[in-house]
């Protein structure tokens, strides 16, 4: 026979038991509203006042300001920078953390520390480097100069500093992530008679996309906002060597303050769009992660 | 494919880890390489398969040296023991990819190479998984692909580092008969690595028992186990129990007794007696054999492990009684190994 549902004793609410790594309520928001306030103040609050300037005097002035022919030509300078710079850092990257996670011998842990160099280094003693190798008193540079090629003070500068101040990101965040996945992938595709450039191409790259996607976007974020290696070696010959960042400077020394946060602005917006593309990227590569098949 | 080793040396920064190996594999065998961790067997392996070169010796395929060739000029299937299958490659295009990077003169049509992925899957028993990830199979599921992937290049030999040691017992047991089967028919001479002695002496032909990089013994899985010929062999297959015994003529003796075993021919000196702990025969005197108090009993599956304390200086060694026997109510328990070897220290 079947006791009635009746009979039976009704089961006792479950006790909500608090996990034990969470916090109280009042903590939590007490956490998070320190978090906010202190963005809000460092970050939100000055880039809100870079836009606010910009547009002090109304749309047309800041357009036209980005729109003024040194203007124009600092933002193709940054782009070109950018161009030259990101894809020469991507190969090194690409090669240096291969060398590291993939290779044994002697010297490694040195040049690992040698990629950080410019991490830790200020921009401008890297600026200044430069100087020192291809200015006139220098060794390279008066040979340099005699078969028609400046460095200093003209774009080949530019493009150097830049890529020395830029030159760890992908190689940082290469190397993890290449240690992490070890060398079976590649032992498999080679003993499956694969050439070295077919096992890195069809087995190593797609492996590492998406960590080297990321890395391209910090460089690039990085190469188009360097500011202090650059002014060292830029000479700021207006409408040929000043980038973005530069520009700005002169503009805001000028007192020209609208233009000079036009211009900011238009920076700011590249800083975001990169980030935005960022987060974007994470999220799948998060989902990559997985075991999923978007790997 | 016939393989011989030649007096194989590996040296990894002056620490040897192999000592001059020599192997001789024959056509279409299935060898295991059996040996505890950092034997060297796994070096071996890769050695045979060009991952890695000999410091020393000769590596040869068939009449030809292979010592110094490529692991793409040697053309083996390896099987990893974590797969290493490509995760962004679905399984057709994981078993096609050997076919796929050949040379264009060589390269099969996509058609071809498509037909031969779904035939390879049919062999491994995967059929209809053609278009999934390595990330939606098991991990059973994974290994048969990775071996499919190895045979798609129809390899000159077959070798598997630990192909089953990431999988659970289960799934273990079942791939072994499966592996056995595909071997069967394929007719590939194979060589696998194992440190799990059961797979070893289940699966293969024959068993090479390695340790510390040299070869121990070489032989069937009846030969290693009922004729053992090192200490080592005798401790690493089986249960095994030991004892210091001491050779006097034609008799050994424990202590101050016989114990009623004849000297095998080994000449006057200390001795270790090696027997397995479930082929001896319980006697009820003492007239010449070994006898021990009782120290534990333990009731394993079907049987009952009894340790016994043997002489003063406390020798404890293993036995194995059928579960009901009156012996093990005892406090001194008699007995005589019915198969042994000794080994002279």
């Amino acid at each position: 026979m079947k006791p009635s549902a009746a009979a039976l004793p009704r089961p006792a609410r479950p006790r909500r038991f608090r996990d034990p790594t969470a916090e109280s309520a009042a903590v939590k928001w007490a956490l998070v509203a320190t978090a906010l306030l202190f963005l809000a103040l460092v970050l939100f609050l000055p880039l809100a006042a870079v836009f606010g300037e910009a547009l002090r005097r109304g749309w047309r002035v800041a357009l036209e300001s980005v729109a003024d022919p040194d203007a124009l030509s600092a933002i193709r300078l940054t782009l070109l920078v950018a161009a030259i710079a990101v894809p020469l850092n991507c190969v090194f990257g690409v090669a240096a953390a291969w060398a590291i996670a993939k290779f044994e011998f002697r010297g490694k842990a040195f040049l690992i520390t040698l990629i950080d160099l410019p991490f830790s280094v200020s921009p401008v003693i890297a600026g200044l480097v430069y100087i020192l190798l291809f200015g006139a008193g220098s060794f390279l540079g008066p040979v340099l100069n005699s078969w028609g090629l400046q460095v200093l003070f003209a774009v080949p500068g530019v493009v150097l500093a830049t890529i020395f101040v830029t030159f760890p990101f992908i190689a940082r965040e290469l190397i993890p992530l290449m240690q992490d996945q070890g060398t079976g992938d590649e032992e498999a595709a080679l003993s499956l008679g694969a050439s070295g450039w077919q096992t890195f191409r069809h087995v190593t790259l797609p492996n590492i996309r998406w960590g080297l996607l990321y890395g391209v976007l910090l460089c690039n974020a990085r190469a188009m906002g360097e500011f202090g290696a650059v002014s060292v070696v830029s000479g700021r010959l207006r409408g040929e060597t000043v980038t973005m960042p530069l520009h700005v400077e002169i503009l805001y020394n000028e007192y020209n303050f609208v233009a000079a946060f036009a211009v900011a602005s238009l920076l700011a917006l590249l800083a975001l769009a990169t980030l935005v593309l960022k987060a974007v990227l994470e999220r799948v590569y998060e989902r990559g992660l997985g075991a999923g098949p978007g790997h | 494919m016939e393989l011989s080793l030649i007096d194989v040396r590996k040296e990894f920064d002056r620490f040897a880890a192999l000592h001059d190996v020599s192997l001789d594999i024959r056509s279409g065998e299935l060898i295991a390489l059996l040996g505890p961790s950092g034997s060297g067997k796994t070096t071996l392996l890769r050695l045979i398969a060009g991952l890695d070169f000999p410091t020393e010796g000769e590596i040869r395929f068939g009449d030809e040296d292979a010592s110094r060739k490529t692991v793409q000029e040697r053309n083996v299937g390896f099987v990893f023991q974590h797969y290493a299958l490509f995760r962004h490659m679905t399984v057709a295009e994981n078993i096609g990819f050997g076919l796929k990077v050949r040379p264009r003169g060589q390269r099969p049509s996509r058609a071809e190479i498509r037909r031969r992925a779904s035939e390879l899957l049919d062999l491994v028993q995967l059929s209809g998984l053609e278009s999934r990830y390595p990330g939606q199979l098991s991990g059973g599921q994974r290994q048969r692909v990775a071996l499919a992937r190895a045979l798609a290049i129809e390899p000159r030999v077959l070798l598997l580092d630990e192909p089953f040691g990431a999988l659970d017992a289960q799934v273990r047991r079942e791939l072994r008969r499966w592996l056995r089967e595909i071997h069967d028919r394929t007719g590939h001479t194979t060589v696998f690595v194992t440190h799990d002695q059961e797979e070893a002496l289940e699966l293969a032909d024959r068993v090479v028992v390695m340790s510390q990089g040299r070869i121990e013994q070489v032989g069937t899985a009846d030969e290693v186990y009922d004729d053992p010929n090192s200490p080592f062999v005798y401790g690493f297959i089986g249960d095994s129990s030991s004892l210091p015994v001491r050779v006097e003529g034609a008799d050994i003796w424990l202590d101050d007794r016989a114990i009623g075993l004849g000297n095998p021919g080994l000449p006057d000196g200390p001795a270790t007696l090696y027997f397995r702990p479930h082929d001896v025969e319980l006697l009820d005197g003492c007239g010449g054999c070994i006898a021990g108090t009782l120290a534990a009993s333990r009731r394993v599956a079907g049987t009952r492990r009894v340790e016994l304390e043997i002489g003063g200086a406390g020798h404890v060694v293993e036995i194995e009684l059928p579960v009901d026997h009156p012996a093990a109510q005892k406090s001194r328990i008699a007995f005589r190994p019915r198969r042994w070897k000794l080994f002279q220290v």
